[in-house]
């Protein structure tokens, strides 16, 4: 079984999928993330699915859900990469992905990121330190 | 059509006065046509086909096919259709020379020799618009494929901005194309907006909305924000009647409007994230 390697690039832990998910992996890729996420405190999350051509309605839940579970740990989830055909199928399942954030791409999705976390901290005034400080605004 | 005919008792007739029959057949055809082909033109496709008659009707083993002669009517009624005339103009090109050789039958041949003729003649007609009816439908096939390649243009508008004006009745497979092409454009554009105008589409039901539905809630999932435009007054009563819910999708009355709203859009995310 392939394993989906974890990178952490400070705090945002990035998920690169590479190969077709099989449900093992795909749960596997759950647990290793939430456990990833507390280890390190990490604050968001990105999976990059751009290499992923074949979605059924399981792995589109899996995504749903392992964003919920990041949301709990209080990381926020941005999926990036999608291609049409995975986004077409989605639809026509009826699958919407509940809260997680999506991106065209990694470059996007990171600037997503930093966006909801400057809006974040001027809401709650968080203390919690972020990857680019908001100074402006 | 696997009918024999062999009416060999007007090979005589036929024989005559090749030149004279060929001139008087001529004639009607091009009085039928109205000038849009030139008589000279005329004249050698039906020396051809009578040529190609003659030769059907000398060989006495092949005499049932015409295989010569029909493939010739099959070539001229297919031109005939692309060139855009009427089904009887192309039908008398055939049925003109029944006309013909009439005139010219004595008293001395026998009625069941004309008869049998006559059916072949009928016969060729048949295929005669066999053919050219297949030609249509292979026009009208050519040309629906065409505008549905046409009919879908994705266009830039901005920066990380693209539209797709819609032009025309959105059927199942329209929208199906206009997806596929609006979700790949924003891949190769690296477009966070996609403004879908609707303009040019003339009704709006509920399949069309659901249509347009499925591809905003698509272009979300890729990360980007459809914007739908052009709505005109009587079509929002449309889609109000009918219960559509377009829920918290953007609509614009217009794609200027569309265009400016992506663009403020823009510049606040830009702004938000500091670049």
């Amino acid at each position: 079984m392939d394993a989906i390697p974890i990178l952490k690039l400070d705090d945002v832990l990035l998920l690169s999928i590479q190969v077709d998910l099989s449900d093992q992996t795909a749960i596997a890729m759950q647990d290793a993330l939430a456990e990833r996420i507390t280890a390190t405190g990490a604050r968001g999350v990105v999976i990059d699915i751009t290499a992923l051509e074949i979605v059924d309605s399981f792995i589109g839940r899996i995504l749903a859900t392992t964003a919920s579970v990041s949301r709990l740990l209080d990381a926020d989830t941005v999926v990036v990469g999608m291609r049409p055909a995975v986004a077409i199928t989605l639809v026509e399942l009826g699958l919407s992905l509940g809260e997680v954030r999506t991106a065209l791409n990694l470059e996007k999705g990171l600037a997503l990121l930093r966006r909801a976390w400057a809006a974040g901290a001027e809401d709650s005034r968080s203390i919690a330190p972020t990857l680019h400080a908001p100074e402006s605004r | 059509m696997s009918q024999t005919h062999s009416p060999q008792g007007l090979v005589p007739v036929l024989a005559g006065d090749p030149e004279g029959i060929v001139d008087e057949w001529t004639a009607i055809v091009a009085d039928s046509l109205r000038g849009r082909v030139s008589r000279a033109e005329v004249r050698s496709e039906l020396a051809d086909l009578y040529r190609a008659l003659r030769a059907g009707l000398d060989d006495a083993v092949d005499t049932a096919s015409f295989g010569e002669l029909r493939a010739l009517l099959s070539e001229l009624s297919r031109a005939r259709a692309i060139q855009g005339f009427s089904p009887r103009e192309t039908a008398v090109s055939v049925f003109a020379l029944k006309q013909v050789v009439s005139r010219r039958i004595g008293d001395d041949l026998p009625l069941s020799g004309f008869l049998e003729f006559s059916e072949l003649i009928d016969d060729l007609g048949l295929q005669t618009f066999e053919a050219y009816s297949q030609a249509r439908e292979q026009i009208i096939a050519e040309q629906a494929e065409q505008l549905l390649e046409l009919s879908t243009p994705v266009v830039r508008l901005w920066d990380g901005i693209i539209a797709v004006p819609l032009v025309g009745t959105l059927d199942s497979a329209r929208a199906q194309t206009v997806m596929e092409q609006l979700l790949e454009a924003l891949t190769t554009y690296d477009a966070d907006y996609a403004i879908i105008d609707i303009t040019g589409v003339p009704a709006v039901d509920t399949q069309v909305a659901q249509h347009l539905l499925k591809t905003v809630m698509a272009a979300r999932l890729m990360g980007a924000e459809a914007i739908i435009s052009g709505i005109r007054p009587q079509i929002a009563q449309t889609i109000v009647a009918l219960g559509i819910e377009f829920g918290d999708i953007a609509t614009k009355a217009s794609l200027a409007d569309a265009l400016s709203l992506a663009l403020r859009r823009q510049d606040a995310a830009r702004a938000a994230s500091g670049a």
